[in-house]
């Protein structure tokens, strides 16, 4: 059997260099960066696209998807997926950052900003939840979704997003942990009053700022 | 994303209850189904690790490794028996 | 409640991490290796656990992965055999480059569930898909070892006959003990004159070469999450009882 555990993320990497055994010539599936610097604290360079989820991949049918904007808001509009297909989309790319503490630069998607979505209503919160198939959830502030840092992708490379990857649509937000960048999004709800999602109410970090490396509450 | 089971998270579920977890038997929170720990499907390529009801496939347990400690979630389980 | 055992002991001996040596790499096949490691503190264990093994580069960047024990409880060396995964981060080191002498972090052994014990008694029937062999070897070794009467048949999946891990030794227990059979199917490519099955495991093989349920027998069946599922979905619908059926899934491409 050969199960992939996550790695020791209870300690920085010097302490697990101090405290561990060091294996002779092991360096993992990580490159070094051309440059350093664009790498947030803790971070890795990785090749390929690694997949992590917290259950079974969803398959909506798209005739029966739709996506909402609910909760503090007037109207509460919802898209079938041939309207969400109609609205202006862009292509965009951006580093991005997992958690697990893998980066992937010049990554390339198309999508919906969110601001589009958000145009034209009145919102009475400055909380957001991303609610999607199979579950997840994950808050964010409505800061950290407007003013051009989030989108809906509905594209990877030049691929319509897979169902791995949370196709057909994923909320992007590259500024943060990937985490926080709900796969199967199916809609967001504002909220008066901010509720932690699925890994928040674990313990991890509420913003999730990889530059301030806000992993977990209370970093 | 395939599951594996509850034998992959037999080492960090001893981590959290001092003891040998797999075979103990386990009832969903959702469905009533039971089973052995083992028998669940575990996400274990997540942020955490994630066991699911075999049967309903509703969240039994959330694991998530802290920087110092674990942070465990149970709701979803109704009874275990060590 | 399906298949709660009563629980084995021990259950409440603490898990570190130890360090551990390489004493020896066997090649196993073109891809795999058996990993003979010389374990200090090892408190012995049972056939079809595993240990976690834990890797930390220079960096203090750590990668850990779950192997089985291949080695039975009787040996004097606990052993592991690895399989190198295509896009993997692990098994590569381990099957290419850890030498004899080098050490490594490893915790167990783990998992009181899809473990046998000779006297649990059979008969048993194994099922393997690829590395999925490796706890089984385990059972049947212990078996072999403990002088076990108990009737045991294997029933192993691989895409061609080099990738069939112990291969030769699977071949000269059944030959020396008339209570042991060995079945292979090779789903992809056969050797020209192959005799063995040609075709993924199905009901149909599974009622040939394994014993009636009426026998209830101990089966266990490891291997990917998607070759368990349908070897015992297939078994349960041949009328094994569930509760007799214990399963071990590993991901597609652990790594």
């Amino acid at each position: 059997m050969g199960v992939d555990n996550r790695p020791c993320r209870d300690c920085t990497a010097r302490d697990n260099a101090r405290m561990a055994l060091i294996s002779r010539g092991f360096t993992g599936r990580r490159r070094p960066p051309e440059e350093r610097d664009r790498l947030p604290p803790g971070q890795y360079l990785v090749d390929g696209f690694p997949v992590l989820s917290a259950g079974p991949t969803p398959h909506t049918p798209l005739e029966r998807w739709t996506f909402q904007v609910r909760g503090a808001v007037q109207p509460t509009p919802t898209w079938t997926w041939e309207e969400f297909r109609e609205l202006p989309s862009e292509r965009i790319t951006r580093d991005i950052h997992c958690v697990t503490k893998w980066s992937k630069f010049d990554t390339t998607w198309e999508g919906v900003p969110v601001d589009r979505l958000l145009d034209g209503l009145a919102l009475d919160g400055r909380f957001v939840l991303a609610f999607c198939d199979g579950g997840y959830t994950t808050n964010l502030s409505l800061d950290d979704v407007t003013g051009g840092k989030a989108w809906i992708a509905l594209a990877y490379g030049d691929a319509a997003l897979e169902p791995e990857h949370g196709g057909p649509a994923r909320l992007l937000v590259p500024h943060l942990y990937f985490w926080k960048s709900a796969k199967w999004v199916r809609g967001l709800e504002i909220r008066r009053e901010d509720r932690p999602g699925f890994w928040e109410e674990l313990g991890y970090h509420n913003r999730g700022d990889p530059w301030r490396e806000q992993r977990y509450s209370g970093d | 994303m395939v599951h594996v089971d509850g034998n992959a998270a037999a080492g960090i579920l001893r981590e959290v209850f001092a003891a040998e977890m797999t075979a103990a038997a386990c009832v969903c929170g959702h469905c009533g189904a039971g089973f052995a720990l083992a028998e669940t499907h575990a996400y274990v390529r997540a942020p955490g690790v994630v066991l699911r009801c075999p049967d309903c496939s509703g969240v039994l347990l959330r694991i998530l490794r802290l920087r110092e400690g674990l942070s465990v979630e149970m709701r979803g389980v109704a009874r275990i028996e060590i | 409640m399906s298949n709660a055992t009563a629980a084995t002991e021990p259950l409440h001996t603490p898990l570190a991490w130890q360090a551990v040596e390489l004493v020896e790499k066997l090649p196993a096949t073109a891809r795999a290796a058996t990993l003979v490691l010389r374990a200090p503190a090892w408190p012995g264990h049972r056939a079809g656990q595993h240990v976690d093994i834990r890797l930390t580069a220079e960096d203090g960047y750590q990668a850990e992965r779950s192997y089985s024990i291949a080695s039975t409880p009787e040996d004097a060396a606990l052993s592991l055999t690895v399989e190198r995964l295509p896009d993997g981060e692990v098994s590569p080191y381990l099957v290419d480059e850890l030498r004899p002498g080098d050490l490594i972090e490893l915790r167990g052994p783990i998992g009181g569930w899809f473990t046998w014990s000779s006297e649990e008694g059979g008969p048993l029937l194994l099922v393997a898909g690829g590395s999925g062999l490796v706890p089984l070897m385990a059972m049947l070794r212990h078996r072999a070892a403990t002088d076990s009467r108990a009737p045991a048949r294997v029933l192993v999946s691989a895409s061609a006959i080099d990738d069939v891990l112990y291969r030769e030794e699977l071949d000269a227990l059944a030959a020396a003990d008339d209570a042991v059979e060995a079945h292979i199917a090779l789903t992809r490519r056969q050797p020209p004159g192959w005799t063995g099955f040609a075709r993924r495991v199905d009901a149909p093989m599974l009622a040939e070469v394994g014993f009636a349920p009426d026998a209830r027998p101990r089966v266990f069946v490891c291997g990917p999450t998607g070759f368990v599922e349908s070897a015992s979905s297939a078994l349960v619908g041949l009328g094994h009882d569930p509760s007799l059926i214990k399963t071990e899934r590993f991901g597609p491409t652990g790594a």
